[in-house]
């Protein structure tokens, strides 16, 4: 039996990475995300791999870039300022459908904001952060446990569908201890990467490039990114259903958020409140048909998150025809972080 | 009969996009023209920049990663830190490299990435339709510095090859010009350089290559070649900045 271990969630990821076969990590110092490359920084150099402390976040994301262009298993981390500059690089992975996995442990903004928990970057991260029309994997944990399982997918998913994948998390799950099993990495398989440069003498000329500029050639090669998007909305969509089946209210809310929804949702069921909760773990894809079904039942949902108000957007575009949807949230800082009893509260509202 | 004179192999058979009278072409050659010497184009992975380099792939038959603007030093440390086998090199122009990508190129010399950097310095951005680069010169006229460059205002140019060659990591800084027979011959004379030191591990190597730009500059190219001479090597003086090689004989 694998033994269990009690670690920080951001060391749980970087122990995920390495299992999953990442050897090559860009980064830069930001709170609340420093353990990762600390972490990689101290294991990477005896596995034969290469930790390189960036001169910025721009120059870690085109490093990635790079290792990436060789078929090499790569990743960054950083926080909500720093991945407001990585956007660039990320939209020319995206662009040049080339796999990487890149952390964002969120802090609350706008600007330097602070270093709380926030979800203010869903729509960043969902929605195509960079210039362009693009999407990429997002998954958000929200136990150490995911921390550590949701970033040996984020490797398969990304090489699988040659896009960047992003793991959303906070300080709370990424600060936090917990207990948890890592499992050795699951066997995939996952294609041969010809796409890869490595030199004319294993065969012709290959080019990683996102330029188009022949007539017709970029919007082939649109269509072609979307088509993607869609097979992964069709296959990889996850998420968790807690006492759904006879739910008269949906609390829906991912991440950390999720946790102390979760306490919420049991406190109201120990009150005879017919209440369930709908986690999404994959945000892109988005768990669009899982709420179209829960609310071909129950009409209500309450969507909970740490910021003013992004996922519930994706929430009301989902829902079926005539479901209602409310929202609570707060904009993340110091003392915002909702307590259960005050989730309460607001789920008695609405039953 | 003997073929004393050929193309390089490690460049494609096509015609380029440049201008008449650009000196990007002959750049390409004699970076060709290395590899097949060096006979290191079946591990050559390139890397274009943004500009009028940005179709590297198109001329040389080698696999390219493409970068975004100024990034290609950070793209080519993760290349070549994934492959360090690979034979690696970055190619840009000065708005890429001196301007947006200031912070990319001088980390990754200090860093001493044992990468070749070729900066084609022609002292305007080409490609948008030359306007005032780092590298423009006092009193030269662009699109966004109509009356002439102001050092008050804009500051003066960069000469990039002398400042890198300050720090450590760099093993060999040379500018270079190949607007007479005897500049080019030492132009390909330090490129070889440049690439030798790569193959045998000792760093970073930097080539800065003045270049003409007909169109931009509004002169046809006998003129605009005159200018690098005339204009350019004065601001710009040839030589080798550092060299690693002399430093330790030294």
């Amino acid at each position: 039996m694998t033994k269990r271990l009690f670690m920080k969630g951001n060391e749980a990821l970087a122990m995920a990475a390495i299992e999953a076969g990442c050897r090559y990590y860009f980064g830069y110092p930001i709170t609340p995300q420093s353990d990762i490359p600390e972490y990689m920084a101290r294991e990477l150099p005896r596995l034969g791999g290469e930790f390189v402390q960036a001169e910025s976040e721009v120059a870690s994301i085109n490093m990635l870039l790079g290792a990436s262009a060789t078929g090499a298993r790569a990743m960054t981390s950083s926080s909500s300022p720093g991945i407001s500059l990585k956007q660039e690089g990320i939209s020319y992975m995206a662009g040049a459908e080339l796999p990487g996995v890149i952390v964002n442990i969120c802090r609350s903004g706008p600007g330097l904001g602070g270093i709380d928990a926030s979800q203010a970057d869903y729509f960043q991260a969902v929605k195509g952060g960079g210039h362009g029309g693009y999407h990429i994997i997002v998954l958000a944990p929200s136990s150490v446990q995911e921390m550590y399982d949701l970033t040996m997918l984020a490797f398969d998913l990304s090489d699988l569908y040659r896009i960047p994948a992003m793991i959303l998390g906070d300080s709370v799950v990424g600060q936090m201890k917990e207990s948890f099993v890592p499992h050795p990495r699951p066997l995939r398989d996952l294609p041969p990467k010809e796409w890869v440069v490595r030199g004319r003498e294993k065969g012709e000329q290959r080019v990683v490039k996102s330029l188009y500029l022949g007539d017709g050639e970029l919007e082939a090669h649109n269509w072609k990114l979307h088509a993607r998007y869609a097979e992964l909305k069709e296959k990889e969509v996850r998420r968790e259903e807690f006492m759904l089946d006879d739910a008269e209210l949906i609390v829906t809310a991912f991440g950390s958020a999720a946790r102390i929804a979760r306490s919420a949702v049991m406190a109201a069921r120990d009150k005879g409140l017919k209440v369930g909760l709908l986690r999404p773990i994959t945000l892109f894809p988005f768990p669009e048909k899982a709420f179209r079904a829960a609310t071909q039942r129950c009409r209500k949902v309450l969507a909970i998150e740490l910021n003013a108000g992004q996922m519930v957007e994706d929430v009301r575009l989902s829902v079926a025809r005539d479901a209602e949807v409310f929202f609570y949230g707060r904009p993340p800082g110091a003392g915002s972080l909702p307590t259960p009893e005050e989730l309460l509260v607001q789920i008695e509202k609405y039953c | 009969m003997k073929q004393v004179f050929q193309k390089p192999v490690s460049l494609k058979d096509v015609q380029t996009h440049f201008c008449p009278g650009c000196h990007h072409g002959t750049y390409h050659r004699l970076v060709a023209e290395a590899m097949d010497e060096f006979g290191v184009q079946g591990r050559t992975i390139g890397v274009a920049s943004v500009g009028c380099s940005v179709f590297l792939y198109s001329y040389f038959d080698i696999d390219v990663v493409e970068a975004p603007h100024g990034r290609a030093p950070a793209v080519a440390t993760g290349v070549k830190r994934a492959r360090p086998d690979a034979f690696v090199f970055t190619y840009q122009g000065d708005g890429d490299l001196a301007a947006i990508g200031t912070a990319e190129i001088i980390h990754a010399a200090n860093r001493g990435e044992d990468i070749t950097v070729i900066f084609v310095n022609n002292t305007t951005y080409g490609m948008t339709g030359g306007q005032m680069a780092p590298t423009t010169l006092v009193g030269q006229r662009t699109s966004t510095s109509p009356f002439g460059r102001n050092a008050a205002k804009d500051g003066s140019p960069i000469r990039m090859a002398e400042l890198l060659s300050q720090l450590e990591g760099v093993a060999f800084s040379a500018r270079v010009a190949v607007n007479n027979p005897r500049n080019l011959m030492d132009a390909k004379k330090q490129i070889r350089k440049a690439f030798r030191y790569q193959a045998e591990g000792k760093g970073f190597s930097f080539i800065e290559a003045l270049s003409s730009c007909p169109t931009n500059w509004g002169m046809d190219p006998l003129a605009a070649n005159a200018r690098v001479g005339t204009e350019m090597c004065g601001y710009f003086p040839l030589g080798v900045f550092k060299d690693t090689a002399n430093f330790h004989a030294g």
